[in-house]
């Protein structure tokens, strides 16, 4: 059945200009992919399956290979989330459970205002402040007496995988936060009351709403931040030291495949250097896609879950 | 008969309002004591007071003394977590935890005392508190399966049960049947009438004919106020204040 008075033109018109702009918006994602797939395809065709899984990357030789960015993306947005996730989670615990009402409100205003300050910016105090406060106070030290962990292995130069990682956990706080918050706001009253009408502490209420409600909710809004450090390119390119190399130590400088973009667009001469660029992209566009994907269907399920009371 | 619990001059505040009003009443110990009242009246607040579950609510406020064990727990540092393990309470709404299985449900709260006990220790709390909330025979086979597959009524029990295994000496019920089908209802009813040899019980209801049925001593609030308190049979029959006759006759409410 139709929706809509039958018959009545206006409404029909404006049925239909929605219509257009919705479609629009799926057209644009459609043909940014189309696009992304037919610039990258000398790549695809020269190189296959072995893009993925190589690590050498000589334009000059014009071999070209994206594991080094592929895995510098994915090592500091692990990173970022390590540092991330119990930082924002915990905020939020004290926001919504513990901070008296006058200080809730500018408490979450002020974190989710972090959101708004442009990446650019936080590549700047990342030069200025993190990386070196970071290598005169922690990477020097820990390298000189935990050097022989293979992770925390010299020397240290200051832009780093560690650098980036941080920066970027910063950077996905506040959507952490603001989700965690909202999750731990859909609990029903009743079930913190059941805990604590048991003898159990605010502590245990807390440990336990968590873990019957709140876990596939915080679960989303970590593969939310997810998404936000894969695709975040600015600050990360300026404190990762931009070295396409896998090297172990977290100390040591990487890369990011929205980095390598940025970088070296300007400088693709040759028809499949540009396009191995560009093959980066799409696969960068797979990931957060398919990770974005992911989120939401967790937080969709949570939802509904806490839409049925249980 | 010695009292489970004296209230003297309570008040109590939401922000600026006041939603009780000088509440004076002893609570005998092993009886049934019903507060009945219409919608708005303060009995739910009441009964959360005495488990001081209004700690949490912001713009709380209350006045006056509530004694149990000889004890003011409104001063005499008295925590509140160790008072609720003595005062438990059952909700309105069935709320077992959804993520934990039947067992889970009755021995939580045994892990909030800190005290370690075996799997058969818990065992046996599990299995004397279900007994005790007339639930062990119906479930004694399925205690893996979640709390919240159960019925509504089997929920409410499962929940009576939970309150059980931490061996409060009260239990306060905020309206335990209001969300249940008459069957249900009457099994909780049977089940209060059980518990009371053990238990000192206090129930919220806003349905006469329940508190008739259950309670050896019923209060009537309105407003607010503690408008009278006697045997159910007096209250029912022969009430003192007019108010109360227009309430149980139906005239308002």
């Amino acid at each position: 059945m139709r929706r809509g008075a039958p018959g009545n033109p206006k409404d029909a018109l404006f049925e239909r200009t929605t219509a257009v702009f919705a479609f629009g918006v799926l057209f644009l994602a459609v043909l940014l992919f189309a696009l992304l797939v037919r610039e990258s395809l000398p790549s695809i065709r020269k190189f296959g399956a072995a893009f993925l899984v190589t690590g050498t990357w000589d334009p000059v030789a014009e071999s070209f290979g994206a594991l080094p960015f592929l895995y510098g993306t994915v090592v500091s947005s692990f990173i970022a989330l390590l540092i991330a996730v119990p930082l924002a989670v915990g905020s939020a615990i004290f926001i919504n459970e513990f901070a008296p009402e006058w200080l809730k409100a500018p408490v979450g205003f002020l974190a989710e205002l972090l959101a708004a300050v442009p990446s650019v910016i936080y590549g700047l105090w990342g030069i200025f402040v993190l990386v070196p406060v970071l290598r005169d106070y922690l990477m020097k030290p820990v390298a000189d007496h935990l050097g022989w962990i293979p992770f925390f292995r010299g020397p240290v130069y200051g832009p780093s995988m560690l650098a980036a990682g941080m920066l970027l956990s910063i950077m996905i706080i506040p959507f952490i936060l603001s989700v965690s918050r909202e999750v731990l706001a859909t609990v029903p009253r009743i079930q913190k009351e059941a805990v604590l009408s048991l003898g159990g502490t605010h502590w245990e209420m807390i440990r336990i709403v968590i873990g019957q409600h709140c876990i596939p909710g915080i679960f989303g809004a970590t593969v939310l931040g997810l998404g936000r450090a894969l695709g975040e390119t600015m600050a990360v390119t300026m404190v990762i030291g931009n070295r396409p190399d896998i090297l172990l130590s977290i100390f040591q400088p990487g890369h990011s495949m929205a980095g390598a973009i940025a970088n070296e667009f300007t400088e693709a001469t040759g028809e499949l250097y540009l396009s191995a660029l560009v093959e980066i992209g799409l696969v960068l566009f797979l990931l957060t896609f398919v990770v974005n994907l992911a989120a939401k269907g967790i937080l969709k399920t949570m939802v509904s879950r806490a839409s049925r009371g249980i | 008969m010695d009292n489970a619990l004296q209230v003297k001059d309570l008040c109590a505040w939401f922000g600026e309002h006041q939603v009780l009003k000088n509440i004076t009443m002893d609570i005998r110990r092993n009886s049934v004591t019903s507060v009945m009242g219409p919608s708005g009246c303060g009995k739910s607040t009441f009964i959360r007071c005495l488990n001081r579950m209004h700690d949490l609510t912001p713009g709380f406020r209350v006045s006056g003394e509530v004694f149990f064990d000889g004890r003011n727990i409104y001063t005499d540092r008295i925590d509140p977590v160790l008072l609720r393990r003595k005062v438990g309470m059952v909700f309105q709404q069935p709320n077992p935890f959804p993520r934990m299985s039947v067992f889970e449900n009755v021995a939580v709260g045994l892990k909030f005392n800190g005290k370690k006990r075996s799997r058969s220790e818990m065992a046996d709390v599990v299995e004397k508190s279900l007994r005790m909330a007339a639930l062990w025979d119906e479930l004694s086979d399925h205690l893996d399966r979640p709390g919240t597959s159960l019925s509504g009524g089997q929920q409410q029990r499962l929940c009576i049960a939970r309150a059980l295994a931490v061996e409060p000496e009260i239990l306060l019920m905020d309206e335990p049947c209001s969300a249940l089908d008459p069957t249900s209802s009457a099994r909780i009813e049977d089940l209060i009438e059980d518990l009371s040899d053990k238990y000192t019980i206090v129930v919220v209801t806003h349905n006469m004919q329940q508190a008739g049925r259950i309670s050896d001593s019923v209060a009537f609030f309105l407003l607010g106020e503690l408008i009278e308190m006697d045997t159910a049979a007096k209250i029912f029959t022969n009430p003192a204040d007019k108010r109360t006759e227009e309430y149980i006759t139906g005239r308002f409410g």
